[in-house]
């Protein structure tokens, strides 16, 4: 017999932690198929019941409402911000440039935890009461670097002889912007969107700092939830946010190549 | 009735740059004539570049004034200047289709759906490449591109048509077809060309006005064979063709005819300008305008210009041969003569004479 190479070795290695990786979730997909109250293998049966319960969990169904509207909400004013700041960065010379950008970036470096409780205690010291404005100000802030960094290297990549080009054709800067900049930045516009998102979407401990009551999300439902009990609804919440999260990005990598194939 | 033609369309007056701290180009002053192609040639950062993109808005001028059409324009933005503009690199816009990249500029002016299309057809056709609308730019060759590049350009009906290393990015035998097409619409159109490039050849052969910059600095400015044959300095007449230099000094003038006193010690006959004896000169000789024969078929030892070597190395280029000649006293000559019969082998004896009237002399610099 062949003595198994190194290669195979590296092949087993990377198997093995994919399985590590995915086992959970695979496991939660299943179980939340599970017609039992206690989830375990193998399973006996075959079920929707935790979803048909999940429908009717009006909760849940707020949270969710709830997540999907911050995550929209952040993602358009994410990239409506985002957009014009990269512009600076990258088209334009400024003082304090370096400083300005390391600066916006930087929600990514600090830990959620200070970051939330740092808008929690500025929020406190304006006298504000805890609302959705602010929970919509502070995943602004997390997404931001994203849609920065998404933008600013596509920027990077846009020959500035386009601009260029269409400037001395008789394009003022603004519409330069619209019909030259802009759409060959969809891409990363739209890859900005679903970063934030998708970050927005999942977001647990800063959230979980700035939620009110009302507007609670998703994850900080689940987060609760299993304070008290553990639900196989979780697992068949669990699967659903899977299907989202997963889908939204492919179906997005997919449009935004047949965009690409269009233009060339 | 011929309408009498502006000479200076454009002018520059005392236009400087300088980004920060670094002199970018010196004061200059410069007038383009209307309707000529103009070229701007020298090495890389040498400042026609800057030059030209002071024209076209994209850079602002230091100090100094720019005109078009008696209009100082320096405050005018850029999209208002009505100029055309070529990039090195085509920058067709790459999501438009073809008819969108031409019509571009037109949809900025105030003209009709139809009328567009009639004036986009017609730029494609006079850049023969009709009807390609509805393609991508990618769709299309470098060469083909940039010719779409010229339509976009020619199509708004430029005041100004500026052009920056045009040729650069294309393979070296489409480069020669794309400059007969430049050179042509630009005829026909009789707009207003300012032509940057590094290419002496792209210079020589299309420009009614050749300005050879160096340093941020204009060296000289005239027709292509006044560029050619009587370069102002030693940078001229060194970036442009093959030539020989060799210091010396005046030893006695004869009319228009200067005998020289070279550093090898040899004596040598030149013309023109206006010399004194002692002055430091520096003797300037294409490659082209040695004559080379044989050395045992060379008849009389007392002709003018005449000196002796051997051939030190040659490269064959097809048409011609280059000759590195080493003269009895260690002077190398660059030599190119046409292949008449068999060149030359190295190590061959040979006799290289410098007709004195294209022996041009330069004062000494530095």
């Amino acid at each position: 017999m062949k003595r198994p190479s190194g290669w195979s070795l590296i092949k087993i290695y990377t198997l093995l932690i994919y399985v590590w990786m995915f086992t959970p979730i695979v496991a939660v997909v299943l179980l939340s198929f599970n017609p039992q109250q206690f989830g375990s293998f193998p399973m006996e049966g075959f079920s929707f019941r935790w979803y048909v319960k999940l429908a009717g969990n009006a909760t849940i169904l707020g949270a969710f409402k709830n997540s999907l509207v911050l995550g929209s909400l952040t993602a358009v004013m994410a990239t409506a911000i985002g957009i014009p700041a990269a512009m600076a960065f990258v088209r334009y010379d400024f003082r304090g440039k370096e400083t300005l950008n390391t600066l916006l970036l930087s929600p990514i470096m600090i830990p959620e935890v200070v970051l939330g409780v740092a808008l929690l205690i500025f929020i406190r010291w304006l006298q504000q009461p805890k609302s959705f404005a602010l929970l919509l100000i502070g995943h602004v802030v997390l997404t931001l670097p994203y849609v920065l960094l998404v933008v600013q290297a596509r920027l990077v990549g846009i020959k500035r002889e386009y601009e260029e080009a269409a400037q001395t054709l008789g394009a003022s800067p603004f519409q330069t912007f619209w019909s030259v900049t802009f759409p060959l930045l969809a891409p990363a516009i739209f890859a900005g969107m679903l970063f934030s998102f998708t970050i927005s979407f999942d977001d647990v401990t800063a959230t979980l700092f700035w939620a009110t009551a009302q507007n609670q999300t998703v994850p900080v439902k689940i987060f609760g939830m299993l304070r008290n009990s553990i639900s196989p609804e979780i697992n068949a919440l669990g699967a659903v946010m899977i299907l989202l999260t997963v889908s939204l990005p492919l179906a997005a990598g997919y449009v935004s190549r047949r965009f690409a194939r269009g233009s060339g | 009735m011929e309408k009498e033609k502006d000479p200076g369309l454009v002018q520059f007056r005392g236009v400087m740059k300088k980004f920060g701290d670094v002199l970018a180009v010196e004061k200059t002053d410069l007038d383009i004539p209307e309707g000529s192609l103009v070229t701007l040639l020298g090495p890389s950062g040498c400042g026609k570049t800057t030059l030209l993109r002071m024209v076209a808005g994209l850079e602002t001028p230091t100090e100094g004034d720019i005109y078009i059409k008696g209009n100082r324009i320096n405050d005018v933005p850029i999209h208002k200047r009505n100029l055309g503009m070529i990039f090195q690199n085509y920058a067709l816009f790459p999501h438009k289709t073809i008819f969108d990249n031409v019509a571009f500029g037109l949809k900025y002016r105030n003209i009709p759906k139809d009328k567009i299309k009639e004036k986009v057809s017609r730029a494609l056709e006079m850049v023969r490449l009709p009807g390609v609308e509805n393609r991508m730019p990618s769709q299309l060759s470098g060469g083909q591109q940039q010719r779409i590049a010229l339509a976009r350009a020619i199509v708004i009906e430029p005041d100004v048509l500026l052009m920056d290393e045009p040729l650069s990015a294309l393979d070296e035998n489409l480069r020669e077809e794309m400059r007969l097409e430049i050179d042509n619409i630009q005829r026909m159109l009789g707009v207003t060309s300012i032509f940057v490039t590094h290419d002496q050849r792209e210079a020589l052969s299309m420009s009614d006005k050749i300005v050879v910059m160096e340093g941020g600095k204009k060296q000289q400015e005239g027709g292509p064979e006044e560029v050619y044959n009587n370069p102002a300095n030693h940078f001229v007449a060194d970036f442009l063709g093959h030539s020989n230099f060799v210091d010396g000094v005046i030893q006695s003038r004869d009319g228009d005819s200067y005998r020289v006193k070279l550093e090898d010690g040899n004596e040598l006959m030149a013309e023109g300008g206006d010399w004194r004896e002692g002055d430091a000169v520096e003797v300037v000789v294409r490659a082209q305008k040695l004559d080379i024969v044989p050395r045992d078929s060379h008849q009389t030892d007392d002709a003018v210009n005449c000196f002796f070597g051997k051939i030190k190395e040659r490269s064959y280029m097809g048409g011609e041969v280059s000759y590195f000649v080493e003269l009895e006293n260690g002077t190398v000559l660059h030599v190119i003569g046409i292949v008449k019969t068999k060149p030359f082998r190295r190590g061959d004896p040979v006799a290289v004479t410098a007709p004195p009237r294209h022996c041009k002399l330069l004062r000494k610099e530095g």
